[in-house]
């Protein structure tokens, strides 16, 4: 009885010194929302035709693209891998279908689509094959084979641009024609959510990717099939890749040897700000769309409140930086009132 | 993670102690590199009659010899198992923070070169302090961010702006002899002696080596790992910050926009010398013939008019051919 006692302002000592942050950390994406609210409002006193509907709209068409890579970026994230090929992948599925469409006139906007998938899906699974099979580190294989798709991409293209004259009416319709008044990039997008959702969270599939990523020997020694997992991720990244070069081609009307340089980038900066965790196993879709819109403001609102194009990748690179720090800081804070709490 | 065992060390002890056996010796990753080099120059010479001449051999170092001093604290990086993607921009702000000095501030380009060595240091320094005080974030991240924080800060400074304009001695960085050898030769052979001595005759490299093998081990063994850490990033913002001395005074101006994707070759460099991207392995030797071997490459390529375009593709399979061959398992081929 008087250990309890003892024990007792120590333990409410020990409640006390509870980190501040740790709150913050249950709310992840509530803060990153209110942030991103607070942003638009201060962009909106600087520039009132910065929240019509028009310009929202315009905004989601042009974010659908970043938010469409990703999710894949986020499965990817999960299991412990980069993929920094994802923009010469989307320039090499982009040039070889613009060059197909504007050879055949014909050729019907699905095919193109469902071509751009093909092509990002083989380059997905070299890679893929690189990382399981081969062993080799993601960051090393992706580095090297954006490189080759790169270089595919300028030999494709002969250092020339395929413009929009060349292109036919049908294919430059898949970014810009709307269904209900809506662009048909934002359901695209919408349509890859959803069935990520369903991936992600219903399926046996989408449950191992986490499981891959959180513990890889575990997931082992539970019977999951590791490579199959790395393939798959690597595949999917690597035809959403493939989709969205399609897209980007459509949507700018012109493929070009650096279409898409450094993209992979603000995919992967997304996902930091939407606390998909690079060290693997934990992203939510919720926050990576999150962090696609926060970059997609960013890329609007600074034009419109009159700031430098030149400042842009500074202030960039100091909200990603500031946004990692934040959440490291903010999960040992969790950590330490874990630890606390085992005290007690 | 796999813990990793202390074999390495007992292996490296009883190669000491064995007797020199000419099969171990010319089975090493450093004679595979020099039959490459001697296979690229063989290339080089029967595609183009103007490769094979001692003046042109020495004049194509000065334009790759610039990146590759980068190269060795990039390998150091590399054996303590980290990565650092950031030096690009590293070379971009410092070389602006250089030319803006001299050319806006009225700083004397003596003094304007020095700046230029001490923000590449700082951003290192950056790197480097981030990344021990942040463990859980790997050093990938990390660099992602500031090598955009860097280039942004560039890009800030002088917008889309080319700053030149050096005066005349300056351009002996880039373009100058001492003796008929290029002075970015001399400085590079330097410079290769420097790290070579600091990784293999120090205690200083022994703890890096220590570090890639197992840093938990290193810790409870005395070696101070974030002190270590944050030197040898450090002298990766060092050495970019000579690369950008060396490249702004060959191109005879700089803007935010230069060294774009150095850090791809860097890393392919380094890894084909035979760094292991796991860690703990790899020897200095095998980096400065890789350096040679990619830049040879290069130089003879665009003497018979193959676009640079087409060098990318052969990078990038260098790097995969020299991560892959060592997984291969061919008996004892091993770096």
């Amino acid at each position: 009885m008087a250990v309890h006692t003892a024990n007792a302002p120590a333990a409410e000592s020990a409640a006390k010194k509870e980190s501040k942050l740790a709150g913050l950390a249950k709310f992840r994406e509530l803060g990153l929302l209110a942030f991103i609210l607070l942003l638009a409002i201060g962009v909106q006193i600087r520039n009132p035709s910065f929240l019509t509907i028009e310009n929202v709209m315009d905004m989601a068409t042009n974010t659908a693209i970043l938010s469409i890579l990703a999710v894949g970026m986020m499965l990817v994230l999960v299991t412990r891998g980069i993929d920094l090929s994802i923009g010469a992948t989307l320039a090499l599925s982009g040039m070889l279908v613009a060059q197909i469409v504007s050879a055949s006139a014909g050729f019907s906007p699905l095919l193109a689509v469902i071509t751009g998938i093909g092509i990002g899906t083989v380059c997905g699974l070299v890679i893929g094959g690189l990382v399981a099979w081969l062993g080799v580190l993601p960051i090393i294989a992706t580095l090297a084979m954006m490189n080759i798709y790169r270089g595919f991409t300028y030999m494709a293209s002969d250092g020339k641009w395929i413009s929009s004259y060349q292109m036919p009416e049908s294919f430059v319709g898949i970014a810009t024609s709307s269904v209900l008044g809506i662009n048909t990039l934002i359901l695209i997008a919408l349509f890859i959510y959803i069935a990520a959702y369903y991936f992600i969270g219903h399926t046996r599939t989408g449950r191992q990717i986490y499981a891959v990523g959180s513990n890889p020997e575990s997931a082992k020694v539970t019977g999951i099939n590791e490579k199959k997992i790395l393939i798959l991720v690597y595949t999917l990244m690597g035809g959403l890749s493939g989709l969205c070069g399609v897209l980007w081609v459509s949507k700018f009307a012109s493929a070009q040897g650096d279409t898409a340089s450094g993209y992979e980038l603000s995919v992967i900066a997304a996902c930091i700000l939407g606390g998909v965790s690079i060290a693997g196993g934990s992203g939510k879709l919720s926050g990576v769309i999150l962090g696609a819109v926060l970059i997609g403001i960013l890329n609007n609102a600074l034009p419109m409140m009159d700031v430098s194009p030149f400042w842009q990748k500074g202030i960039e690179g100091t909200i990603i930086l500031g946004a990692v720090l934040l959440n490291a800081a903010v999960k040992r804070g969790v950590e330490r009132n874990h630890l606390l709490r085992r005290r007690i | 993670m796999e813990p990793k065992t202390i074999q390495p060390y007992t292996q490296r002890t009883l190669e000491a102690d064995r007797p020199f056996s000419a099969k171990q010796f010319f089975l090493q990753w450093e004679w595979l590199l020099a039959f490459i080099l001697i296979g690229v120059i063989a290339l080089n010479t029967s595609l183009s009659p103007y490769f094979l001449n001692i003046s042109s051999l020495r004049d194509a170092t000065m334009v790759f010899l610039d990146k590759a001093f980068i190269v060795f604290p990039m390998a150091l990086i590399m054996i303590m198992r980290d990565i650092d993607i950031s030096v690009g921009s590293t070379v971009a702000l410092s070389s602006v923070v250089m030319a803006v000095a001299y050319n806006s501030l009225g700083v004397p380009m003596g003094a304007a070169v020095v700046i230029c060595l001490i923000v590449g240091a700082l951003c290192g320094l950056m790197n480097g302090l981030l990344i021990v005080k942040f463990k859980e974030l790997s050093a990938v991240i990390i660099t992602l961010a500031t090598m955009i924080l860097y280039r942004g800060i560039a890009y800030i400074i002088l917008e889309d702006q080319a700053s030149g304009s050096f005066p005349e001695w300056f351009g002996f960085f880039g373009w100058g002899y001492v003796y008929g050898i290029p002075f970015i030769l001399i400085l590079f052979i330097l410079a290769a002696l420097l790290f070579g001595l600091l990784l293999h005759k120090t205690t200083f490299g022994r703890h890096i080596y220590a570090i890639g093998h197992n840093d938990v081990a290193s810790r409870f063994s005395g070696v101070n790992v974030d002190r270590t850490k944050v030197i040898v990033f450090t002298l990766a913002g060092l050495m970019a910050a000579v690369t950008a001395i060396f490249l702004a005074s060959r191109m005879g101006s700089t803007r935010p926009n230069i060294a774009n994707m150095y850090e791809l070759d860097v890393i392919a460099m380094a890894a084909l010398g035979g760094i292991s991207t796991a860690g703990g392995k790899g020897r200095l030797i095998g980096t400065v013939i890789a350096v040679f071997i990619v830049g040879y490459l290069q130089y003879g390529l665009g003497l018979i008019n193959i676009p640079s375009q087409t060098l990318l593709i052969v990078v990038g399979a260098l790097l995969l051919f020299a991560v892959i061959v060592p997984k291969l398992n061919i008996p004892r081929f091993k770096k």
